[in-house]
């Protein structure tokens, strides 16, 4: 298996953020009430880990020891704010419903996990590819866990999807389960970790009929944390 | 080499690099500032006139609407803070005035609410600006979940009467939702507050001076 197809198999299914190292789950919960809001997120964190992974990398030799956490954050922190700023003049509505939770994409801890643990010991390549991974698999969680609260709470996907693509994608609600009028603990917080809960328990299984299925290979080791 | 100075050395080579990452970080956020100030107010003002011409509905007016704006102040906004008033006229002549209101008293904490009152007193509109109320019973109010709040548009104090100006469950007109009283409850005072300090006030809300600009048409 090559060094690339490894780390985007680790970054989306094995070692996911949302699914296997429950990294920055107060995100994660908070804002998977719909599917937009997921997405808004997802891509805003994706943009932010792929580029702080690039820069870490980049600099990664001429960093001394002591500062490095300073100097990791301080990279981070810079980028999230140049996020939030563009995500305030083009996606303005969106940008309102997120809230606070753009600036604390800073505070999510798989993206200074990642930079520590990956993008300082690895090629820029390898960084930007683990950075696209990562943040597609945190995306992927957030995608999954929007989709499954906004049809268990409103009956439909994709609603307000003009807030993210423009006017053109005002019709693009669809409604999965006509006149449904919503389960409500779905929308509320509870909901977010018993959607979660779900969908963790949901990946074990596929991991236990797949590890069934083929006896002959030796599992796949795990990536230690 | 003496072990202070490899120490000093270490800590001025530790110190430079942070000094330059900040120098760097510093300047991709002035740049990306720079780049998207002017875009980031523009998007403010148009969220704002948006929100002030659904208040508005269908009064039609010739003044530049974002800019005539007076401060009030009053109890009977729900707040002791000054709030920004906007104010709507036709050839210089008033034709309503759009102020925010605070519902303190909602489920879980305080309501914004923005309303329009036309010159006679009459509601043009009445929309929540923010609120914390439950998903699913409360964030009824909202136009998005239901049309609750559309039914304000047209009413003023004396129709329906004074007295009447409550939800159905404390004798009044207004209907509350399932499994939610509190929250119409409290939008449905403030929106009565909000047209009693219309009354006592009309004078004073147009009096201020018009700006100085020209009128938009």
């Amino acid at each position: 298996m090559s060094d690339y197809t490894d780390i985007a198999k680790k970054g989306l299914w094995t070692n996911n953020p949302g699914f296997v190292q429950l990294l920055g789950l107060c995100p994660l919960l908070a804002v998977s009430n719909t599917v937009v809001n997921a997405l808004g997120l997802g891509l805003a964190t994706l943009l932010v880990l792929t580029a702080s992974n690039a820069a870490v990398a980049a600099i990664r030799d001429s960093v001394r020891d002591e500062v490095r956490i300073p100097i990791f954050v301080m990279v981070i922190a810079a980028f999230v704010t140049a996020i939030e700023l563009l995500m305030n003049a083009f996606l303005h509505e969106l940008y309102l419903i997120l809230g606070i939770f753009i600036p604390l994409i800073v505070t999510n801890c798989a993206i200074i996990g990642r930079a520590e643990a990956f993008a300082s010991k690895n090629s820029l390549r390898k960084a930007v590819a683990d950075g696209l991974a990562m943040g597609g698999g945190f995306g992927l969680a957030l995608l999954l866990l929007g989709a499954l609260r906004e049809v268990l709470s409103q009956g439909t996907l994709l609603a307000d999807s003009h807030l993210l693509f423009g006017e053109l994608a005002r019709g693009w609600t669809i409604t999965v389960i006509p006149g449904f009028r919503g389960f409500l603990l779905a929308a509320l917080p509870p909901g977010a970790f018993i959607g979660l809960a779900f969908l963790i328990a949901g990946k074990n299984m596929v991991d236990r009929r797949l590890q069934a299925r083929q006896p002959a290979k030796p599992p796949v080791g795990a990536e230690p944390a | 080499m003496s072990m202070a100075t490899t120490i000093g050395r270490n800590m001025l080579a530790s110190a430079r690099l942070l000094g330059i990452f900040a120098l760097a970080g510093s300047i991709l956020l002035a740049g990306t500032y720079g780049l998207t100030r002017d875009r980031i107010e523009q998007q403010q003002r148009a969220s704002l006139q948006s929100t002030l011409l659904e208040v508005l509905r269908d009064v039609r007016y010739d003044n530049a609407l974002l800019d005539d704006t007076v401060q009030i102040r009053d109890p009977l906004l729900g707040t002791d803070a000054a709030l920004t008033a906007y104010r709507a006229r036709r050839a210089g002549q008033p034709v309503a005035v759009l102020f925010p209101v605070i519902a303190p008293n909602g489920y879980s904490g305080a309501i914004r609410l923005l309303v329009g009152v036309a010159a006679d007193g009459s509601l043009t509109g009445v929309r929540v600006l923010e609120h914390r109320e439950t998903p699913g019973l409360g964030d009824k109010i909202e136009t998005r979940r239901s049309d609750w709040i559309r039914q304000f548009a047209g009413l003023s104090i004396g129709q329906p009467p004074k007295r009447q100006w409550a939800v159905t469950k404390d004798g009044g007109n207004f209907d509350s939702f399932t499994g939610a009283t509190i929250t119409p409850r409290a939008v449905v005072a403030a929106v009565k507050n909000a047209l009693l300090y219309f009354e006592s006030n009309k004078a004073a809300l147009y009096a201020a001076a018009e700006p100085a600009t020209p009128p938009a048409n």
